[in-house]
């Protein structure tokens, strides 16, 4: 298949970009994939705390594999549809650096844990299965911190990331736009989520994508120069580098030059790829199969079991969600990205009749979302139930209290978690609905502001909206603005005769 | 079986030693007479078995995901030739 992309200089470039992932996922388990140390959050907790004899490379010791690692292994090998080796092997990746105190990291290499596996994306161009190539458990290394003093430079070592349980997963390099990478990346977060092995987090370099970019004369089935990108922190970092790569490479092909087979970081300021300087020599890390392990051998009945024990997957609660609720694809999407949202969404949806399902999705995904942007917290943190949104959707819904009045309500609740009736009662901030009020209202501002309805009446029709603004001011924002509608209509359509 | 020079180079590069000419010489005829000692294993005729990766028995060995706490950041920093903020102090790594 060839598909075009897009590049500045002309809508449809000679060039086809060509994009693997792999990515790098750490499994939340309590304890590490070959000792019994616990897994920590390595950013918080103090360095060379979570440290044994086996992770940090004493000699003398044997690793164990972590049972729940394989079974977390397995839940993400099945949800991407790969086949599962009945038997796969451990094997020693060499190679001396020091973030790694054994001198080797046990991976998997010529018999991985699964192969041939797919997921779904979805491009504004519709639904793409991406093959996936491989995934295989394995383990983190220790982290590493430079110094760089006016005198001296030093790097200094802590092992408590060393030997968390590391999952990798490979894409065959069948990507072929930045929008593509974005999409694949965001639907294997959103399964990482739905399966509890991880919790997306790529700031915290939980979880690590590492793009590989080439581009070659479109229809061409030769692969071109690749290089890959390291150290993307967040989706746009990832999507604005492959795009930015992408640019790169096709310009080199244009001058005729070539693309060096390199590593890439990303300068987040300048947005631009730029070499590491690490030195670049041929990889040589001389695999052999893990001594210090039997191989794993991964029965029948375990797969069945760990099938199906699967939850509902992204894709398949999206697809529900646009049926079951009537909702848009946009909104489904963006309320089955994390599984936490999707419950509290159907718990709001579910929580009272008479509430339509896409108010529901509205109030979430702005309000809420913008809460928890601002206060940087996940939907667990908030404290509204979706019960109580429930019951505030449905004050507006029964002309209790209009949508901006409810909008304060909410931010209230979510800011003591208080429910919306008591923050309604103690403000009172019931909605009028009473129309004889809001009809002596509207006189009065009527009467009060003689030249702008002159000005109204001579045919400025726009300032109906700043008598409306009056009218509201006038009622303190209660009134019930179909009905203050309604009568300057009457009104102002009276005074025109 | 004899190694080359370069590949006795690339072999040190690789364990990031420093080895002097004497040594790269040295190093070459012990590690070829090693390699040649080890390749009569290709005189055994393996037609018809099995590639084995380990001799262990095909039964996992599995833990249980209960952790417990390590060995003390004392102990582990106790042989370490350089330490600072209780982590290993060790030469600049970026070039």
């Amino acid at each position: 298949m060839t598909k075009t992309i897009k590049s500045k200089n002309s809508s449809v470039s000679e060039f086809e970009a060509v994009i693997g992932l792999e990515v790098h996922a750490e499994l939340e388990t309590k304890s590490k994939m070959f000792c019994a140390c616990p897994v920590v959050d390595h950013n918080l907790v103090e360095p060379n705390t979570a440290v044994c004899p086996v992770c940090s490379g004493m000699p003398g010791v044997l690793p164990v594999v972590n049972q729940r690692a394989v079974e977390y292994a397995l839940r993400v090998a099945l949800a991407l549809e790969c086949e599962i080796a009945p038997v796969s092997i451990f094997a020693r990746k060499n190679y001396f650096y020091p973030d790694l105190p054994k001198g080797y990291q046990i991976s998997q290499y010529e018999q991985p844990l699964a192969v041939n596996g797919r997921l779904t994306i979805l491009t504004s161009q519709g639904e793409r299965h991406i093959p996936v190539r491989r995934v295989h458990l394995e383990e983190d290394t220790g982290k590493l911190t430079h110094v760089e003093g006016d005198e001296e430079r030093y790097s200094l070592i802590d092992l408590n990331r060393a030997g968390i349980p590391l999952l990798e997963i490979v894409s065959e390099p069948e990507l072929h736009s930045a929008e593509e990478v974005r999409a694949f990346a965001v639907a294997l977060r959103s399964l990482l989520l739905y399966l509890g092995v991880n919790t997306g987090d790529m700031q915290k370099g939980v979880l690590r994508i590492e793009p590989n970019v080439s581009v070659r004369p479109a229809g061409s089935s030769e692969f071109g120069t690749r290089t890959e990108i390291k150290n993307l922190n967040s989706f746009r970092a990832l999507e604005k580098s492959v795009g930015y790569e992408i640019q790169r490479q096709i310009k080199l092909n244009r001058q005729g030059k070539q693309v060096v087979q390199e590593t890439m970081g990303w300068d987040e300021a300048v947005e631009e790829t730029i070499p590491q300087r690490s030195k670049e020599e041929a990889h040589d890390y001389r695999y052999f199969p893990e001594p210090d392990l039997p191989p794993l051998v991964i029965e029948k009945g375990w797969i069945e079991r760990v099938q199906s024990s699967l939850p509902e997957l992204p894709l398949v609660k999206l697809r529900r969600f646009q049926e079951q609720y009537g909702l848009s694809a946009g909104d489904a999407g963006m309320l089955t990205a994390n599984p936490a949202v999707a419950d509290y969404f159907e718990g709001t949806a579910n929580a009272a009749t008479g509430l339509t399902a896409k108010s529901a999705a509205n109030w979430i995904t702005v309000e809420i979302f913008a809460f928890m942007n601002q206060a940087g917290v996940g939907i667990e943190d908030i404290e509204v139930e979706p019960q109580q949104l429930a019951a505030l959707i449905k004050m507006v819904n029964n002309g209790e209290i209009n949508q901006n009045t409810a909008k304060t309500v909410l931010v209230e609740m979510l800011q003591t978690g208080e429910t919306a009736e008591s923050i309604v009662e103690k403000r009172s901030l019931r909605q009028i609905s009473d129309s004889g009020y809001i009809a002596e209202l509207v006189k009065r501002v009527l009467e009060e502001n003689p030249e702008q309805v002159a000005t109204y009446l001579k045919g400025k029709q726009g300032l109906s909206g700043w008598f409306f603004g009056q009218v509201m001011r006038a009622a303190k924002g209660k009134a019930d603005p179909q009905i203050v509608k309604q009568e300057l209509e009457r009104q102002l359509g009276e005074m025109d005769q | 079986m004899t190694l080359t020079l370069e590949e006795v180079e690339h072999i040190a590069e690789l364990a990031r030693l420093k080895i002097s000419p004497q040594e790269k010489n040295r190093y070459r005829e012990q590690l070829s007479e090693i390699l040649e000692y080890a390749s009569r294993l290709g005189d055994v005729d393996t037609s018809g078995v099995n590639p084995t990766s380990s001799v262990l028995s095909d039964r996992n060995t599995l833990r249980g995901d209960e952790p417990r706490s390590g060995m003390g950041v004392k102990a582990l920093l106790f042989n370490a030739p350089d330490v600072e903020k209780d982590q290993f102090r060790v030469p600049p790594v970026l070039e």
